[in-house]
């Protein structure tokens, strides 16, 4: 087994994943930050360096179309999107996932209008999260690379058939150059052999119907319990894949990841690439003493409720801090996270709201949420989501209207 | 007009039925009957591809009447759905992975609905991308499946449920109909056709020529619609007979960059034979002829002819 290692930026470990897929067919539709992806697959193959077809579609919605009919058809298929794209493909999300057809879609991590803006935060992909996609969510370009490479093998065995999302942050990743492995393309095919779909497709030998209507709701309800249990599944081929990938590239991956939590009394919990500046603080923290520890949520669909519970039983106290705004409810990874706690003897828990639109957390912040862990472990913890703002932020706003003005004070 | 190459007598048509009876749409639909004589010049090896629609039923779990392959996208995106399939089965055959009589013909099954509005970005995109598909569009002149509703194909003076007439617009439908074969004739496809059921030989005439040609190629099929429309189910093929003796539904294609009829009426006869019996257009004869409305109906159809 070797590898090369180069500076890789995450759209282009994204790329890269799918070139070692083998992939046999990229539908497109550009947006920022993900046009990279599509970019360096485009170049490698006009170059004829990778033997897939490119075709360039109209929308977003119709690109996850034609990925699906590829996919339906026997081809490994491979896209990639972001933000209002996602939301724009997202009743085919639904109908490819009804399809039971495994590709892999990659989103890159951007903040929804209104108002439009290129910063990340996780309201996109987040929104895609009852779909029937299975949601990996990425920390670094290496996991990214190695993400898309599980994706595959998970979306395509034969317990789940069920297509596979790969997240990673707008601009936090997709333009942060990293050093990445880039395994073999011999090793790779040994752990993701070229894809031999056994399920039905479309070729004149074998007639299918397929995404067809149900009339009556015992069929319907058949069809998505199946998909419920495909993903119920997906956890343990997920913990296999994990597990082999670890034996033969050693990179090991969890559908949780924890750091410092052996003897943690106090646990903040993160996703994504934030994950990097949550851990920076955790570690100053550490080195004042304080028994913190992190807990990054890496596989959110399915979502591992036993393994979360476990992680999190027996602490003294659990913030949950969100990059999304489900509006008039809070941090959406707070309620989910607070759903698997349900059967223990759960922790004080509180939501913090934060990373909007690329919003950077400060250390203080961080800082702040350890010390109001102390508090909710003496007093109680609680569902209100404390939106973090600073009066710095408000001044700061409030600058952009008087400028807008023409220097009158706005209006409070 | 043009001379018929294959289909010459009713006695070439096969017997063999690629799709079942006894399906579940209404009696008398004329988007069946176009459906059925196209997929008997089709051949069997076809993958049709559906926006949602009337014909959307033809396949409910866990029957099929079709001996092809099926795929319902969704109501906007159909013609991706056929890019999908199409690009997948060249690659895997190039690939060596599909052997090549593997090989389908995507067809795209609509109806005006979706061909002419939530489904129209698609659809002049991949005829942008040249393609190689059919596009069978049954044209009932309205959102058929859902009660009767007007869509952009509806006709000038039709009553649908969303244009009633009334003393706001007598008329009930105030746009005209939009021009389909125009609008997928100005991207130059392959092939652009309008055809109707009660002309069966010209219809898989123009399918079996068509089968030579890779590209985008459009059928544009008369669909009587008997609960929308309010006819018998009966008069289904008469009533197609009579839209395009009235001139109503010019059937004809383009070949070398002109529009080539393939059925010319001989007299062409007054609309009002036409609109006469179908209760869409009740409101232009009753309580009180709309002679302005009829005027101007009959006036397209001389214009057209005309030109």
């Amino acid at each position: 087994m070797s590898a090369t290692v180069d500076l890789l930026s995450g759209n282009r470990a994204a790329a890269w994943g799918a070139r070692l897929a083998d992939v046999d067919y990229v539908p497109a539709y550009p947006i920022t930050p993900q046009t990279e992806i599509i970019e360096t697959l485009a170049h490698w193959i006009g170059r004829g360096e990778m033997p897939a077809r490119l075709v360039t579609l109209d929308s977003e919605h119709a690109m996850l179309t034609a990925a699906g009919a590829a996919a339906a058809t026997g081809a490994r298929v491979f896209t990639a999107t972001s933000s209002q794209g996602l939301l724009y493909a997202l009743e085919m999300l639904y109908a490819v996932a009804g399809w039971r057809v495994p590709l892999v879609l990659v989103n890159v991590s951007r903040a929804l209008a209104a108002p439009i803006t290129l910063e990340p935060d996780h309201n996109d992909v987040l929104a895609a999260r009852d779909a029937g996609f299975l949601q990996l969510h990425a920390e670094t370009c290496q996991e990214v690379l190695d993400s898309v490479l599980m994706a595959y093998r998970l979306a395509e065995h034969p317990d789940v058939l069920l297509p596979a999302l790969v997240n990673l942050d707008g601009f936090h990743l997709s333009y942060t150059r990293e050093p990445v492995a880039i395994p073999d393309p011999a090793a790779v095919r040994a752990f993701l052999p070229p894809y031999a779909p056994t399920h039905a497709r479309f070729a004149a030998s074998h007639a299918m119907a397929q995404g067809v209507a149900v009339l009556g709701s015992s069929a319907y309800a058949f069809f998505k319990y199946q998909m419920q249990r495909a993903m119920e599944a997906a956890l343990d081929a997920h913990a296999a894949i994990a597990s082999e990938l670890g034996e033969r590239f050693g990179r090991r991956y969890g559908a949780t990841e924890g750091a410092w939590l052996d003897d943690a009394e106090h646990v903040i919990v993160m996703s994504n690439s934030f994950t990097t500046v949550g851990r920076a603080a955790v570690a100053r923290l550490r080195q004042r003493g304080e028994k913190i520890g992190l807990l990054r949520l890496r596989l959110l669909r399915p979502f591992p409720h036993a393994e979360i519970a476990a992680r999190l039983a027996g602490r003294r106290a659990v913030a949950v801090v969100d990059q999304n705004l489900s509006v008039g409810k809070g941090g959406i990874l707070f309620a989910e996270v607070a759903s698997a706690l349900r059967d223990r003897a759960a922790p004080p828990l509180l939501s913090y709201v934060g990373g909007l639109g690329g919003r950077r957390f400060r250390d203080q912040e961080l800082e702040q949420i350890a010390a109001a862990l102390h508090v909710a472990e003496r007093e109680g913890g609680s569902a209100e989501p404390r939106l973090l703002f600073t009066a710095d932020e408000y001044a700061a706003v409030r600058d952009l209207l008087r400028i807008a003005r023409g220097g009158e004070e706005a209006p409070r | 007009m043009t001379r018929r190459e294959i289909y010459t007598s009713i006695q070439q048509i096969p017997r063999e039925e690629p799709l079942a009876g006894g399906t579940g749409l209404c009696g008398g639909c004329g988007g069946l009957l176009g459906l059925r004589l196209f997929h008997k010049a089709l051949g069997a090896n076809v993958v049709f591809v559906n926006a949602a629609g009337c014909l959307t039923l033809l396949t409910t779990f866990p029957y099929s009447p079709f001996r092809a392959s099926w795929l319902y996208t969704a109501m906007a995106s159909a013609p991706a759905g056929a890019q999908g399939i199409r690009d997948a089965l060249d690659v895997l055959i190039a690939r060596g992975t599909l052997a090549a009589d593997e090989d389908l013909a995507v067809v795209v099954v609509s109806g005006d609905g979706a061909a002419g509005g939530i489904g129209l970005q698609a659809t002049l995109a991949a005829i942008h991308r040249g393609l190689d598909f059919y596009y069978y569009c049954y044209d009932n002149e309205g959102f058929a499946n859902t009660g009767f509703q007007m869509s952009p194909a509806t006709p000038y003076g039709s009553r649908t449920a969303t244009t009633p007439p009334g003393a706001a617009a007598p008329a009930g439908t105030t746009a005209r109909k939009q021009d389909l074969f125009a609008l997928w004739r100005a991207q130059r496809p392959a092939f652009v056709a309008t055809v109707s059921p009660a002309h069966p030989l010209d219809l898989m005439d123009k399918v079996a020529r068509a089968r030579r040609l890779r590209g985008p190629k459009l059928f544009l099929s008369f669909a009587a619609c008997a609960p929308g429309w309010g006819i018998e189910p009966a008069r289904s093929v008469e009533v197609a007979r009579l839209a395009v003796e009235c001139g109503i539904w010019p059937v004809k294609e383009e070949r070398d960059g002109a529009v080539v009829h393939t059925v010319v009426p001989h007299r062409r006869r007054p609309v009002e034979e036409y609109l006469r019996g179908q209760a869409r257009y009740r409101h232009l004869f009753e309580p009180v002829r709309q002679d302005e409305v009829l005027r101007r109906l009959q006036a397209d159809v001389d214009a057209y002819w005309a030109a």
